[in-house]
């Protein structure tokens, strides 16, 4: 598979490791409330587990060391986006 | 329907009268309007076996396996045929050696020869450390009855001439044997349980994909298929690797993720290795078929994928494992790879519970452990199916035991589905 950088263009994915869905991304802010072991537990364990397209995490470790947030098909193995992981976070108000 | 007992005999019989005796090894049969008991979802190993037990143990014999392909065709069909019992967590261990037992009577139950051949298996070592772990691992399986055997470097040698034993990276210090485990053959486990659960009175009905699941109140009154509703007492969903897909339609999600794990045979050779030889360091194993064929395999690809096949890395990966520990494999040339999808789950093991929902159960997370466990995934599933509570030896499988901190962690790396 070829993950097309957004800025180093496009690299061979066994240049990266493999983390798992961009669920990861948003990790419960409540952990001083009781109600945040079941956040956590969904959070940590619990999967979509997506047979079509479904967005992942991808670290550049033999790279530029960036976090990627890929939406690769999981059917096919065709990848349809690649984004920064930090682009994405702040997207969606975390991080800075 | 088959009811035909295979024999020395009646092979003898059939040679000399042109083999016109033989009749088709189960029933292909159509959903009946009334409905069933049971229903089982996947008509893979461990359905077929589910199905086979509930009949012979509990007398439950109204009950349909649904395959959305034909029976065999997914990961009973797609493994490297390897059994073991050599599991270190007690939550684990019994279960294995439970398999391993009924393994070993399998031809005999079934009346069918699957070819279970208990040429033994032996997993090196190359470090101190790496010792201690076996030591510890293997009084744990001495523990459970499951026997094992530590052998020196010199014997390793002396059997396997052909293992690279001073590797400057793994050089070969020991092994850990298991003189039980051993290989058996795959695709006749899927028939031979068919034929059993099929002369039992045990509807298989194939080309039959479960498409929905028939819910109300929080109770499941049967499945949706390609052939139409199925109405079903109970349901028991056994689909591994395409958990994910299926319980998504009666809308849980799972501690899951499914992965893609490739194997390899190389073309037929002569008789050179009589066990199981694995290289857990480098993420390589090996046995030899009765073809001669060298099945080999190492480890998933390591992102999500409901694909049944694989990527080129992963192909060098295991192949320069193999290279590294026996280096006269180069000399073999690659006649198939192929890929399975595995149920990979949050700590490694499986599952045999029951769900939020009445009268659904689930039946999963093998991660590319399911072949071996397949005589005892049945058996507990059929136990769970017929009285509603777990067999002694799967207590622990519950779906619910991330939430309670009860994982069965046996390489200890976490949630990170990928590295167990």
């Amino acid at each position: 598979m070829i993950i097309n950088h957004p800025l180093l263009g496009p690299r061979d994915s066994e240049e990266f490791v493999y983390l798992g869905a961009a669920d990861l991304i948003n990790r419960p802010n409540n952990w001083e409330q009781d109600a945040s072991a079941e956040d956590f537990y969904q959070y940590q364990y619990i999967r979509e587990n997506i047979a079509g397209d479904h967005r992942e995490l991808w670290y550049h470790e033999q790279g530029d060391q960036s976090w990627l947030v890929v939406t690769r098909n999981t059917l096919s193995h065709e990848i349809i986006n690649v984004e920064l992981a930090q682009d994405v976070s702040r997207g969606i108000g975390r991080g800075k | 329907m088959s009811k035909t007992r295979y024999s020395g005999f009646k092979v003898l019989k059939e040679a000399l009268t042109g083999h016109k005796g033989w009749k088709p090894t189960w029933r292909d049969a159509e959903p009946k309007a009334g409905g069933y008991d049971v229903v089982i979802v996947g008509g893979g190993g461990h359905g077929l076996a589910t199905a086979f037990y509930l009949a012979k143990n509990h007398g439950i014999t109204n009950v349909a396996v649904v395959e959305k392909g034909w029976i065999g065709g997914g990961n009973v069909g797609r493994n490297t045929t390897i059994i073991r019992s050599n599991y270190l967590l007690p939550g684990n261990e019994p279960f294995y050696e439970f398999s391993m037992k009924l393994w070993e009577n399998l031809e005999q139950d079934l009346n069918y020869n699957a070819m279970v051949s208990q040429r033994g298996i032996m997993n090196l070592i190359h470090s101190d450390a790496q010792r201690d772990a076996f030591i510890r691992r293997g009084n744990g399986m001495l523990f459970a009855d499951a026997g094992c055997e530590f052998i020196e470097a010199k014997e390793v040698k002396e059997r396997y001439p052909f293992l690279d034993m001073d590797n400057p990276r793994f050089p070969i210090k020991a092994a850990l044997a298991q003189p039980r485990g051993g290989t058996v053959r795959h695709d006749a486990v899927a028939w031979g349980y068919a034929r059993g659960a099929s002369d039992l009175g045990v509807d298989i009905i194939q080309n039959c994909e479960v498409t929905g699941f028939n819910i109300e109140n929080g109770k499941c009154l049967g499945v949706q298929t390609t052939k139409g509703e199925i109405k079903a007492g109970r349901v028991g969903v056994c689909v591994a690797g395409s958990s994910g897909r299926v319980m998504a339609k009666a809308g849980i999600k799972l501690p899951i993720e499914s992965h893609v794990l490739q194997a390899f045979v190389t073309e037929g050779l002569k008789p050179v290795m009589d066990n199981v030889i694995t290289f857990g360091a480098g993420h390589f194993y090996c046995s030899q078929s009765d073809k001669g064929g060298l099945v080999f395999g190492g480890d998933i690809d390591g992102y999500n994928t409901y694909a049944q096949r694989g990527n080129l890395p992963v192909v060098e990966d295991v192949c320069s494992g193999g290279m590294a520990i026996m280096p006269m494999i180069g000399r073999a040339r690659l006649l198939r790879m192929w890929g399975g999808v595995m149920d990979m789950s949050m700590d490694g093991s499986p599952f045999i519970d029951s769900t939020e929902i009445d009268e659904l159960f689930f039946n999963g997370g093998w991660c590319y452990g399911g072949f071996k466990a397949t005589p005892a995934s049945g058996y507990c599933y059929a136990h769970l199916l017929a009285t509603n509570s777990p067999h002694e030896v799967a207590t622990a499988y519950k779906l619910d035991r991330f939430r309670r901190g009860a994982m069965i962690d046996e390489k200890g790396v976490g949630a990170q589905p990928n590295l167990h």
